[in-house]
């Protein structure tokens, strides 16, 4: 599987003695992008299918007559004019600008997301549903197929399941990380393992699951899901909560690339060819940094 | 979209462009901007795109369902509020006004279209008919849910009485409440729902909420509760049923009133 080309050339110019390594197979490569494409529609839709109730709450149903709601965005009229709010847990905190009220000097409105964040940027609940669902097949088809791949062509096992030397490795690779010091290799590393795990095999099938367990028709084929989940408002809080982790990651993955050298990184995301630092020294002990 | 000059050469149209762009990775460039908003609008080319996946959705969810799979059930211990009033909750119509001050006396549900024996039943004969009472659970497009306990006579034993034809595909609600004041006048709440849904065990013609008669907030005298659907599919003020053979005599033609502003035809989601 591990095709490995020396390019001497242009190692050698730079001095360095590294190897261009083909890391990530075209089903990888493929469903990374659709991944990448598809959760950005599904989030600024989501964020405007979220405005419509701008509320979160725990259990079965929305607490109207009691109080069940663990997070409020809104506006609300102050002796300073309109402000926007976000309330978590009973804290409130101004966040006007942003959330709850928001828009061009002088046009704000009060909205949740602001206009920026949403697909369409004005408010539009119809039309956000009919680009989710639409982004919803296209990302659970993708995780399927790639699920199957990753079987198939030993993906999964190989670069992604946990073994005991990863625990043994994770102390050193927090260090690693908190310093920058990146290793170029063809595994990933400990907490690489842990993300893109999180990511593929948490993340993505709860957001499809508590997704499923808030459509009424797929509570009567699934019943228990939501008894499971803690009722259909704790799945919808579940559903938002776990685009707050995904956003997240992406924000850590980005900043992870630039880090560890986004030329690199890229090409191995969009070529699938990847340059792998020289192998150590037994008389240089010292890692390299990156 | 107006700040782009586009020479006669290049120019293509504009579906085509919106459809290019907003599928090529330049779509993250457009987000939340005009030209992507636009390429969104009913009968709009990508719209039209997109919408094909809520027609998946629709069969794979009714494949999984099939016809009678029930809604989940509550217990009295979760009905902890009154059922939330939304949408119109005070008809300003003069002709549902006056069926109220009269106490729905000369209220009349006709059945009527693609039926062998058009009906016009009172409220008292429908609360003679067998009853069926579920407390389920109200989920609004919106996001929240609202539990309840809901009392009705089964659409099913409604549509048998009249007998529907073979060629009816759809139960059309037609409503005495004012949803919107447009320049060609008032257009009155409307929906449809498949003869699946209409037939379900759980499909009832509500008269009945928490134990008591329904409320005018909560659709008096009677409304729909379609228990696998989102809130929109279910009418309030319910005046007549109409057996029809397609959504082209349906308002805007796509099957109800907020379908027509966008929504899906298919609710279940």
């Amino acid at each position: 599987m591990d095709t490995v080309a020396n390019n001497r050339s242009a190692s050698e110019a730079a001095g360095k003695d590294t190897t261009l390594i083909y890391r990530q197979s075209r089903w990888t490569r493929l469903t990374h992008w659709i991944w990448a494409f598809s959760l950005f529609f599904m989030l600024l839709s989501g964020l405007q299918i979220f405005n419509a109730r701008p509320q979160l709450y725990i259990g079965k149903q929305s607490g109207f007559e009691f109080n069940n709601t663990i997070l409020q965005i809104g506006a609300e009229n102050t002796a300073n004019g309109p402000r926007g709010f976000t309330e978590i847990f009973g804290h409130r905190f101004d966040t006007t600008g942003v959330l709850g009220w928001s828009g061009p000097p002088g046009q704000e409105t009060p909205r949740a997301f602001p206009s920026w964040a949403t697909i369409p940027s004005y408010y539009d609940l119809g039309t956000a549903r009919v680009v989710h669902f639409f982004f919803a097949w296209i990302l659970t088809t993708t995780l399927l197929v790639w699920l199957v791949a990753g079987l198939i062509n030993g993906h999964i096992r190989r670069d992604l399941a946990p073994r005991v030397s990863d625990l043994r490795k994770l102390p050193r690779d927090i260090v690693d990380h908190a310093k920058l010091k990146f290793h170029h290799t063809r595994e990933y590393n400990t907490l690489q393992k842990m993300a893109y795990g999180g990511v593929l095999f948490v993340a993505l099938p709860l957001m499809i699951v508590t997704g499923l367990a808030m459509s009424p028709s797929m509570d009567s084929v699934l019943p228990w899901l939501n008894e499971i989940l803690g009722g259909r408002q704790t799945a919808r809080t579940i559903h938002f909560t776990v685009m707050v982790l995904l956003v997240l990651f992406f924000v850590v993955h980005i900043l992870m690339i630039l880090a560890a050298g986004p030329i690199n990184e890229l090409r191995s995301i969009i070529t699938g060819w990847y340059r792998t630092d020289p192998p150590e020294k037994p008389d240089q002990p010292t890692e390299r940094s990156a | 979209m107006a700040k782009f000059q586009i020479s006669p050469k290049l120019q293509m149209s504009r579906r085509k462009f919106l459809t290019a762009s907003s599928l090529g990775l330049s779509g993250i460039a457009l987000s939340g901007c005009d030209a992507f908003d636009s390429g969104l609008g009913i009968g709009g080319g990508l719209r039209s795109f997109l919408e094909n996946a809520n027609g998946l959705t629709w069969r794979a969810q009714r494949l999984l369902a099939g016809r009678d799979a029930l809604a989940p059930e509550f217990t009295e211990a979760d009905i902890r509020q009154p059922q939330r009033p939304n949408g119109v909750t005070a008809p300003d119509d003069d002709t549902y006004k006056g069926l109220l001050a009269n106490n729905f006396a000369d209220w009349r549900l006709e059945v009527s279209g693609l039926v062998e024996k058009p009906l016009s039943l009172t409220r008292e004969q429908l609360q003679n008919m067998p009853s069926r009472t579920q407390i389920t659970r109200h989920d609004c497009v919106e996001g929240w849910s609202c539990i309840a306990k809901w009392t009705g006579t089964p659409l099913s034993l409604v549509l048998d009485q009249a007998v529907v034809k073979p060629q009816a595909r759809y139960v059309m609600f037609h409503c005495l409440d004012t949803i919107e004041q447009s320049l060609s006048g008032d257009i009155k709440y409307y929906g449809t729902i498949d003869l699946i849904d209409a037939r379900h065990p759980q499909t009832i013609l509500a008269y009945g909420l928490n134990g008591k008669p329904l409320p005018v907030e909560n659709g008096a005298p009677l409304r729909v509760r379609v228990e696998r659907q989102l809130g929109y599919k279910m009418p309030k003020y319910l005046s007549k049923i109409e057996l029809v053979d397609g959504f082209a005599n349906v308002g805007g033609g796509r099957g109800g009133y907020w379908e027509d502003n966008g929504y899906d035809w298919y609710g279940g989601i």
